[in-house]
């Protein structure tokens, strides 16, 4: 009896190890990517985005694949830990047979697997993590990002901000990389447009441990003209029902980065804040033109609307695609190379991943948010081509270590 | 002058759910001596549960009501995992029912994931209390001042539960003497399980209360549990005052410290904790732990003999074919026994010291991504050679150990572990704040081997050669007269001083070493994956190695390092699931109930009583 | 006669009380001496101060003429006092001769040496003074499953594996059946012949006390009240005043200095 289940068990163990195999040698003909995301620990904003890839994934092999070849992503959950991300990129690239890697949004798991690639000669495209390490000071030839990163976006706030005659600015951001590069460059592209602006107050909560009726008042302490905010998600919605309530933002210009983005603002209802100025994805408004198919394509797939995850994830097998056509082949070198100076056609225009740094042209939507039928949305906005708020090709190449 | 007394008051305010959840983890401490670490997650189902309430319990009076009502329903579910899961293990070793509530974790967080989505909830606000009052002209939210009121009358009735009925008296003689109310002819299985309700309600009524204040989401567990936590130990585990007054300490002192120091939120109530527990070791109102102050609680541990030729035999003959991987199997089987291998030597050191030593740390990744940050700023700073790195990093987490285990070695018991949490949140946190130097969270990237270790397979024969011989190291010296001495320590600290040992250098030195061995772990893993970042220095990460060593077995020599190698094995397998920390979880609260004295030690106690082997066999 | 161990005016207050009060006793060179009084006299007191548990308020202690007043337990113990415990203190985790050469091991300062296998460290010496508490044969079994007498006289193994010149012994006898108090006394003043080693023991049973002591020193609310030969002790009047006339007193700090 007892010896039954034991080979009972070691058979389904045998069947379980040779199922890898099984879909592998189906699938001969897909060309792998291997995706690694904070699918668990992210949920909220890693499921519109592995939609978004699905959808273009869906287009694409539909119209016959990338070389008369399928596409297909492997994704994979990380937890959100950098060790945990390294030894799935392992993986993917050894055992699934993965040609390139994309994916994360936190940056430190961005960073982890951007050295990782640089050591073992693999191409990464960094989808959503927005450090500027990424392709400046710590960047590498196997690492390109997608995203607009925190300077680009900061500097489209700073750029804005700088036409007010506001003078003295407090800032809240999480205590923590992402929080002081935001503030780091907005201060940096602010002061550059207007040397004269002078910044009162510093404050910096735990990231989703804010004790927002503090920091709340130590922010209307200061008396700032403006107020720049890096705060997101439950912090955000914290921040910014203590601010209402106890009228912090009233009179006052309060730039907020990625505040518009429907991630950050739909779970605050109608307790969105008013005219802010911020950078978001304004998909309501987007009937025409490349935004508009997308969207339109998106919420027919899904019956949802886009997140800017969702977005991104398109514009990623989006990228991923040209590359591997420029490139007529998946060897490392060949993809690595194509996406040197590789211009896509996306539903934000025609970006350029550029050969200087690596980092893609893609922009951000600016605008002003307000409530409308219980939701926030953003209003007045505009496109902001990444191109305009790149530090110059001198300042680049001091920060990028030498290749 | 307004300005402060407007701070006060929001501190006050914010001290509200701190307090309500701490007393509820102090009361349950006091009376059952379990810590309970999903104490956070009846506080997030108590938010979840209050949130879906409200929406369908309409008006001021559906709002209080569905506040209430939440308070009920956590305290029911509380009272489901006292039966279900803690009941069974009362007999188990010391602190194993922390184990079980980290199962509980687990399961509770895929849960809530499942029912409410992984959307943040925006908790909504309370009717008729929306917008602010002036008080001397300041602002304060209307529900604030509620919140002022509610608490402390919680408090009060609280204090005349505890004080005026025979229940309360019960429990606060449970508190001072469990086998007393034993005496007494009270069902105290009865007993704890009420007090746990009890606990779980007031953890549910406090995540259900700061709804107006945030909102539900899934991270909210861990981030109450930490600041609960120094609450408790503060105020004194047990102790209700206590948790009152540390509640308010922390909280006033967090609003001062936003205004006044904005970058010391992540550290400021770990200085007030190590303060506090530097002039009272008990915390402001605890007492002295009486409990395991002679030798171990539960069944004394196996007396411990050199490994016999048989299992050497065994033991060789696995390692022989763990060395020929390269030659069957893949780069990733490497980099994956690579890891493995790590977290079995850095398990393997904390086991040392739970386990040869007696010592609860709660705190050990400090000295494992001590030895990796060592290794990683030597590589980034001074170009230093990987060589040497591999040499001064082991070296300066055992400073380190030395150094904080000097200090906490004043303390015992619960507050001895907490004090070791204590100084490793400390240490992450500088490392997290100072940026220029450490990276902050963007951490130290470009760390990789020299050249000639530069290869997969070479590296991996590395880790091998190195956290084996770690391995046997520490297994060696449980053996030899300094780890006769550590056990002599900790089965009668008194026996062992009247016969001539210096308990307090025997322990500072196991603390150190098993230090010096965890850093070596972590330099280990710097080099294999090229970076590291804060996250080796979390609590997460010295749980994951306590866990497996409950898991494991803490009695058993083995313990360690096969809980290690088995539950990373099964993590593995598990990751690929949607819902694995369910999995994850269950399979944890089932080897605690199963298997009470971990892995190792009820096989050898089954396969003892089947008669495969001799009773005594290692 | 010479003088082992003595105390100078030994006393110890405890806020208000005094716990002992002024006591000078002195212990002779292979001398069996009790230590007696009703609950609440001081013996446990003296005791800890004797080993260096507490410290006095005033007054010394000197072991061969030099003062050990204040020295750590552990100290004492190097100084060549052995002691054994009213409620058994013995590593549960080691087997019986493991505990004993514990006692050896720290004895010839082996204690941070990580090389040997400790169990292959003084096997014979162990052996030996498990042969004289009549242990060897028992010396692999798991201490945690002896019997209470047994643990007993592994503890006196134990105490002695130092050497020491002075043995002291709290309440050596209590928690056993009769016949195996009388074995352990036996054995005890056995040993005194053989090495020499001079004994202070407290104890509540005056059977055992006037069957094995050479001497008896009797305490009563911290003060000593009297000393003498069994003989002596048993017919003077103010001891059986204080042990049947009412003078019997429950104190409470008795209890608590034992935890």
């Amino acid at each position: 009896m007892k010896r039954k289940s034991f080979l009972k068990g070691l058979l389904g163990f045998a069947t379980l190890a040779a199922m890898p195999i099984a879909t592998i040698a189906n699938a001969q003909e897909a060309i792998v990517i291997g995706e690694i995301n904070h699918y668990k620990r992210m949920a909220a904003f890693t499921a519109p985005y592995k939609q978004g890839i699905e959808l273009a994934l869906e287009e694409i092999n539909g119209d016959g694949g990338v070389m008369g070849r399928p596409l297909e992503f492997i994704f994979r959950d990380d937890q959100g830990e950098p060790g945990e991300a390294i030894k799935i990129a392992e993986e993917l690239m050894s055992n699934e047979g993965a040609v390139m890697l994309t994916g994360t949004i936190l940056s430190n798991v961005g960073l982890a697997i951007s050295s990782y690639a640089a050591e073992k000669e693999y191409v990464y495209l960094a989808s959503e993590p927005l450090a500027d390490a990424l392709v400046w000071s710590a960047g590498n030839p196997y690492t390109f990002r997608l995203r607009a990163s925190t300077y680009m976006q900061a500097a489209m706030l700073a750029e804005e901000a700088a036409k007010t005659d506001a003078v003295t600015y407090a800032t809240i951001a999480p205590n923590y990389a992402y929080g002081k590069d935001a503030v780091a460059a907005f201060k940096d592209a602010l002061t550059r447009l207007r040397p004269d602006v002078e910044f009162v107050a510093e404050q910096w909560p735990g990231v989703f441990k804010i004790d927002a009726g503090a920091e709340v008042q130590a922010l209307e302490r200061s008396k700032p003209d403006a107020i720049y905010n890096v705060t997101f998600g439950t912090d955000l919605a914290k921040f910014v029902r203590e601010g209402t309530d106890r009228g912090l933002f009233d009179g006052r210009n309060v730039y907020g980065l990625l505040s518009g983005e429907p991630e950050y603002m739909d779970p605050l209802g109608d307790e969105a804040p008013e005219g802010w100025t911020v950078t978001g994805y304004p998909w309501q408004d987007m009937t025409d033109g490349p935004e508009g198919e997308f969207v339109a394509a998106y919420q027919a797939r899904y019956d949802d609307y886009p997140r800017i995850g969702s977005l991104v994830g398109y514009m990623t097998v989006q990228s991923i695609a040209a590359a591997l056509e420029k490139a007529g082949s998946t060897e490392g070198e060949a993809i690595r190379a194509a996406f040197e100076d590789l211009t896509v056609a996306t539903p934000m225009g025609d970006i350029l991943f550029r050969s200087i740094d690596n980092q893609s042209t893609a922009g951000a939507y600016v605008g002003t948010t307000t409530v409308r039928d219980g939701k926030g949305i953003m209003v007045d906005w505009v496109y902001k081509d990444g191109a305009d708020y790149l530090l110059s090709d001198e300042e680049v190449m001091a920060l990028r270590p030498a290749e | 002058m307004e300005f402060f007394v407007a701070q006060i008051l929001t501190g006050l305010a914010n001290a509200s759910s701190l307090f309500l959840v701490a007393c509820g983890l102090s009361l349950i401490f006091g009376v059952t001596r379990i810590v309970n670490f999903a104490h956070g997650s009846l506080y997030m189902i108590g938010a979840y549960v209050g949130y879906s309430l409200i929406q369908v319990l309409p008006g001021v009076v559906g709002f209080w009501g569905a506040i209430l009502l939440a308070g009920i329903v956590v305290g029911i579910i509380g009272v489901l995992i006292e039966m279900l899961v803690l009941r069974p293990v009362y007999k188990a070793p010391e602190l194993f029912q922390l184990v079980a509530t980290f199962g509980v974790i687990l399961v509770i967080q895929d849960l809530a994931l499942i029912i409410w989505g992984p959307e943040d909830l925006l908790g909504p606000r309370s009717p008729g209390l929306r917008g602010v009052v002036r008080i001397m002209g300041e602002p304060i939210p209307k529900y604030d001042l509620a919140l002022l009121v509610i608490t402390p009358f919680v408090a009060l009735s609280l204090w005349y539960l505890m004080t005026k009925t025979r229940l309360g008296v019960l429990v606060r003689a449970a508190t001072q003497d469990r086998e007393m109310v034993g005496a007494l002819g009270v069902n105290q299985a009865w007993l704890f399980t009420g007090v746990f309700g009890l606990g779980a309600a007031l953890a549910g009524l406090g995540g259900a209360l700061q709804l107006p204040k945030g909102g539900a989401d899934l991270l909210m567990d861990f981030n109450i549990l930490t600041p609960v936590f120094v609450v408790v130990v503060i105020g004194g585990m047990g102790s209700l005052p206590g948790a009152y007054l540390a509640a308010i300490i922390i909280s006033v002192l967090n609003v001062f410290g936003v205004t006044y120091v904005p970058q010391s939120t992540l550290v400021l109530m770990f200085i007030v904790m190590i303060v506090v527990l530097m002039v009272r070791p008990y915390g402001l109102f605890g007492r002295e732990e009486v409990a395991g102050e002679h030798g171990q609680v539960g069944e004394p541990e196996r007396p411990i003999k050199p490994a016999s030729n048989k299992a050497r035999m065994i033991v060789g003959a696995g390692l022989f074919l763990l060395a020929l991987l390269p030659i069957f199997g893949s780069s990733f089987s490497l980099v994956l026994a690579t890891d493995v291998l790590i977290f079995c030597l850095f398990a393997a050191s904390l086991h040392f010291l739970l386990g040869t030593g007696g010592l609860v740390s709660f705190g050990h990744a400090a000295y494992y991504g001590g030895g990796a940050y060592v290794a990683a700023l030597l590589v980034t700073h001074a170009n230093t050679p990987m060589e040497l790195a591999f040499l001064l990093a082991p070296l300066g987490a055992g400073l380190a150990a030395l150094a904080i285990g000097w200090v906490c070695l004043r303390l015992t018991g619960v507050y001895f572990a907490m004090l070791t949490l204590a100084f490793a949140q400390l240490i992450w946190s500088l490392v997290f704040q100072w940026g220029d130097v450490t990276g902050g969270d963007d951490g130290l990237l470009n760390i990789w081997p020299a050249e000639w270790l530069k290869s997969t397979s070479t590296y991996f024969y590395f880790t091998l050669i190195l956290a084996v011989s770690g391995i046997i190291l520490l297994r060696h010296i449980a053996h030899s007269p300094f780890g006769y001495a550590l056990r002599a320590a900790r089965d009668s600290k008194r026996q062992a001083e009247a016969m001539g040992i210096d308990t307090a250098r025997v322990q500072l030195f196991a603390f150190g070493f098993a230090g010096l061995m965890g850093g070596l772990a972590g330099a280990l893993f710097v080099f294999a994956k090229g970076s590291v970042f804060p996250n080796e220095l979390e609590i997460a990460r010295s749980f994951d190695a306590l866990i497996v060593v409950f898991l494991g077995g803490v009695k058993t020599l083995a313990g360690g390092v096969v809980g290690a190698g088995f539950f990373k094995g099964i993590e593995e397998t598990l990751l690929r699931f949607e819902y694995w920390r369910l999995l994850m979880g269950l399979l944890i609260i089932f080897v605690v109930i199963a298997a009470p004295n971990g892995v190792v030690g009820s096989l050898r106690k089954g396969l003892e009583r089947s008669g495969l082997i001799k009773a005594g066999d290692q | 006669m010479t003088v082992v161990l003595e105390t100078q005016n030994l006393t110890k207050r405890f806020e208000a009380i005094v716990a002992v009060d002024d006591v000078s006793l002195q212990l002779h060179k292979g001398e069996l001496l009790a230590l007696i009084g009703p609950n609440g006299a001081g013996k446990s007191t003296c005791f800890n101060m004797l080993m260096g548990q507490l410290k006095p308020t005033s007054g010394s202690v000197l072991l061969e003429g030099q003062n050990i007043t204040g020295l750590k337990p552990r100290e004492v113990w190097r100084q060549g006092v052995g002691r054994t415990f009213q409620i058994t203190a013995t590593y549960t985790s080691m087997t019986v001769i493991e505990n004993v050469q514990m006692a050896l091991l720290s004895h010839h300062r082996q204690v941070f040496s990580i090389l040997p296998y400790a169990t292959r460290k003084y096997r014979t010496e162990a052996l030996n003074l498990l042969e004289m508490v009549n242990m060897a044969d028992q010396a692999d079994r798991h201490c945690a499953t002896l019997a209470y007498g047994d643990l007993k006289r592994m503890e006196l193994a134990i105490a002695l594996a130092h050497d020491p010149k002075v043995l002291l012994m709290d309440e050596p006898t209590a928690g056993m059946a009769p016949k195996e108090r009388v074995a352990l006394m036996q054995l005890t003043a056995d040993i005194v012949r053989d090495r020499g080693v001079s004994v202070l023991f407290t104890e509540h049973d005056m059977d055992v006390v006037f069957a094995h002591s050479h001497r008896i020193i009797v305490l009563n609310r911290g003060e000593l009240i009297t000393e003498g030969t069994a003989e002596e002790i048993r017919n003077n009047p103010t001891v059986q005043e204080v042990y049947l006339g009412g003078g019997t007193v429950f104190g409470s700090e008795e209890g608590a200095e034992h935890a």
